[in-house]
């Protein structure tokens, strides 16, 4: 799992059955320090609530898909969760 | 498995149900020396880790979903990275 932040919606009208009504939203990878760790990429709001400029956490792989109502569907990045908070040991790599 | 040390935690209200009473830790893949290796990520704590802890980490879906097998929701756990177990000592002679 990994931080993301949404920065767009995505609309596609014609799509894989079973991906109707599920929600897709552009989102950029994070560290824990809001450093950008990859390109943009699409991913399936599970959480159906979230919205651009929301910093998320993200499944990616086969579960990303059993995160969503239908669980066989060829998802493979799902937002599970809206952060409110992110805490960061400032000493826990000097540990 | 991968070996991380554990930089802080993540706090959600918003979430998918079965993330609900699992505390999601921030994680940092580290050598066996200690040495940062690769960006950070997220893992679920079965092991009551804290900061500075070096752990264990599992980033395989079977293997969670064999872990959280008592946890109900049908084996649907879209739960990836689990902290496994807390490292004592690194040996590489």
């Amino acid at each position: 799992m990994y931080l993301g932040r949404v920065i767009g919606t995505v609309v596609a009208t014609r799509k894989a059955a079973g991906l109707d009504g599920v929600p897709l939203l552009a989102v950029d990878p994070l560290d824990d320090a809001g450093r950008t760790t990859g390109p943009t990429q699409i991913a399936a709001d599970a959480t159906r609530v979230a919205g651009p400029k929301d910093l998320v956490y993200l499944v990616g792989s086969r579960e990303a898909a059993l995160a969503l109502e239908e669980t066989f569907v060829p998802v493979d990045a799902a937002i599970v969760g809206i952060v409110d908070q992110v805490y960061r040991d400032p000493t826990a790599d000097r540990r | 498995m991968k070996l991380c040390r554990v930089l802080g935690n993540v706090v959600a209200t918003v979430k998918h149900a079965t993330y609900t009473g699992k505390k999601l830790m921030i994680v940092e893949p580290v050598e066996a020396d200690g040495k940062a290796v690769g960006a950070t990520f997220l893992a679920v704590d079965l092991v009551q880790a804290g900061p500075g802890d070096r752990v264990l980490v599992m980033q395989e879906g079977n293997g969670v979903r064999q872990l959280l097998r008592r946890d109900g929701h049908g084996g649907k756990l879209p739960i990836r990275s689990v902290i496994v177990g807390i490292v004592d000592e690194v040996d590489t002679p």
